[in-house]
């Protein structure tokens, strides 16, 4: 039984994962409705940003965390304004091809610049373990657990009781309306789409010291990032936080049972299924 | 319209004449086979189009039907010794059954668009680790289709593959061009300009859908299987990873989805521009972050493509004469 339970924690654990880097696609799609393809792209380049923080400027990783934050809402304000929004005609197959093409420019640029060289960040505490009952933690993950659902919480309120929050609800619900209010849609879209980036830099800072970092990390981020949202229902943090959660032991109890190679299977199964049978989640009416 | 078309034939002979005396101008080794890739690119683009540019379904997992194709040529020419004449025909097969499947799974439960797009992606990585675990793909080793001088499909000259693709192409221009010019693809057509109203019309959408991803798998089909008759290996990467789906797609839109030559122009110019950066720099990455500055500028300023602007130009020409 302990190699079940084993398992299952070490399952939440890595669904911590999948959950940090769903938040920002879920409040993206749930906003703006579009599906934003670069964001496993834009996760490697924070990622990036926090290893050469660390290395360069000796910066731990968890320091980091505010500078990356801001870094990356700024960027991805930035890239709203100047590329996706500008370019889409507010067509959902267009912004799909442009952030398809984001994320080929991406992750080829770091590519030439960073070469393919896997890299990690070494920090004091990267191997610690903690021991729960009969199973062993390792630490690094356990903050990216605990920073996941403190992320989703602080996600949560923020839409709820701020003023940006809610004119950014609004916008969801009802654009003209919004826009009739005098709320500035294409403003708030940028920001909403800042904001779904600056979850991916808070990601990177807490993935770094136990994860690592190469150009085509991204990738194998995609799919299950896309599969989290699914399941939870587009556009509910709630439900990317069950989501995320319930891949990982998914993920990680058919490991545990197939093996590491048929284990993968898990997700883009999960997706399909979802896709297919329950395209509103299985959470439906979080939201 | 009928001095357009007048114009036209010259063009397509010339076109034509092109493509066969190529491999007798550019005779080195490596041109040819840079011909032959720019043909069977473009052949792949093509089998994207049918389902993507004429019919709007818009795929980001063609490889699974290349994919399939690819390993049910390796298998049945490595485990069952079939002809690899009759072993690509069944990957055509092969390819084809994949498209029937995964467009009455994803059409039978309504995916549209951008959702249509994703979970095509996810039956291409479902493929991926499938093929990757089973033993009848050899897991990760892949599988390697011994080298015979003299074995049917194996060819000792470069332009021998080189006019294969171009036949190919061929095939794949007439479909396109079938498309265009009958009814299945009119309605093809009429589901992608506006779903609601063809279906008001009639057109029972889920069969015709259905009928054309089953079209354009068999055509990555075949491609998958001509890809391994031409180098001899397989393995679930290169059966079924993102990067081939997103090629098929790019030749496509940068040469115009949905129309006949689309995809021959933009292989061309992917491949040509390929080279210019090849010799710009040797350091991997740099052509790929082209190609994605290219898909954006296409879709945000051209988003018929190279062939839309051969049109503008026409009708430039046309106001100042």
């Amino acid at each position: 039984m302990d190699f079940i339970l084993t398992a299952i924690v070490n399952g939440l654990l890595s669904g911590a994962v999948y959950v940090l880097v769903a938040i920002g696609l879920t409040l993206i799609y749930g906003v703006l409705h579009i599906i934003n393809f670069a964001h496993g792209s834009l996760l490697m380049l924070a990622m990036y940003a926090s290893f050469f923080l660390w290395r360069d400027l000796h910066v731990d990783p968890y320091l980091a965390l505010p500078v990356v934050t801001v870094g990356a809402f700024l960027a991805g304000y930035v890239l709203y304004r100047a590329v996706i929004g500008r370019f889409s005609a507010g067509k959902d197959e267009n912004i799909l091809l442009i952030t398809l093409g984001l994320s080929i420019i991406a992750e080829n640029a770091a590519l030439f610049f960073f070469a393919s060289d896997t890299r990690t960040v070494a920090t004091a505490y990267s191997d610690a373990m903690l021991e729960v009952g009969p199973v062993l933690l390792s630490f690094p993950k356990v903050v990216s657990f605990f920073g996941a659902l403190v992320l989703c919480m602080i996600l949560g309120l923020f839409m709820r009781y701020s003023d940006t929050g809610r004119a950014i609800r609004a916008v969801a619900k009802e654009r003209l309306g919004a826009r009739l209010s005098g709320i500035d849609v294409d403003f708030m879209y940028a920001v909403s789409y800042g904001i779904g980036i600056a979850c991916l830099g808070a990601a990177a800072c807490l993935l770094m010291p136990s994860f690592y970092v190469s150009p085509s990390v991204g990738n194998s981020f995609v799919l299950v990032a896309f599969t989290t949202v699914v399941l939870g229902g587009m556009g509910s943090f709630a439900g990317a936080l069950a989501g995320g959660m319930l891949i990982g032991v998914a993920e990680s109890v058919s490991s545990a049972f197939f093996g590491e190679q048929l284990g993968q299977i898990a997700i883009p199964m999960l997706f399909i299924l979802v896709l297919l049978f329950r395209p509103t989640g299985i959470f439906r009416g979080t939201q | 319209m009928a001095s357009a078309t007048r114009l036209k034939l010259p063009l397509l002979l010339a076109l034509l004449a092109a493509v066969l005396l190529y491999p007798w101008i550019f005779t080195s080794n490596y041109a040819v086979n840079w011909g032959m890739l720019v043909l069977f690119t473009a052949f792949l683009g093509q089998s994207w189009n049918v389902s993507g540019g004429f019919a709007g379904q818009m795929s980001f997992g063609h490889a699974a039907f290349f994919g399939t194709g690819a390993y049910a040529y390796s298998i049945l020419v490595v485990s069952y010794g079939i002809n690899p004449w009759l072993a690509w025909l069944l990957a055509m097969v092969a390819g084809g059954a994949m498209g029937a499947m995964i467009g009455f799974l994803s059409f039978r439960f309504g995916l549209k668009g951008s959702y249509f797009a994703l979970i095509t992606l996810a039956f291409a990585e479902f493929l991926r680790v499938m093929a990757d675990s089973v033993s009848f793909t050899q897991g990760g080793l892949g599988i390697l289709i011994p080298l015979q001088s003299g074995a049917p499909m194996q060819f000792e000259h470069a332009w021998e593959s080189y006019y294969l693709a171009a036949a190919m192409c061929l095939v794949a221009v007439l479909i396109a061009a079938g498309l265009k010019y009958t009814r299945f693809g009119a309605r093809l057509v009429a589901i992608r300009d506006n779903e609601s109203a063809a279906m008001a019309l009639g057109i029972d959408i889920f069969r015709q859908k259905v009928l054309c991803l089953t079209l354009s798998g068999a055509m990555a089909g075949a491609g998958g299987g001509f890809y391994v008759s031409k180098y001899l290996y397989v393995d679930p990467h290169i059966a079924y990873n993102l990067g081939r789906s997103v090629e098929m797609l790019l030749v496509t839109m940068v040469g115009g989805a949905g129309t006949v030559f689309g995809p021959l122009w933009g292989a061309a110019a992917i491949g040509a521009l390929g080279e210019l950066t090849r010799s710009l720099s040797q350091s991997p990455g740099l052509s790929l972050v082209v190609y994605g500055v290219i898909l954006i500028a296409i879709v945000a300023f051209l988003p018929g493509g190279l062939t839309s602007m051969l049109g503008l130009l026409r009708k430039r020409c046309r106001h100042h004469a």
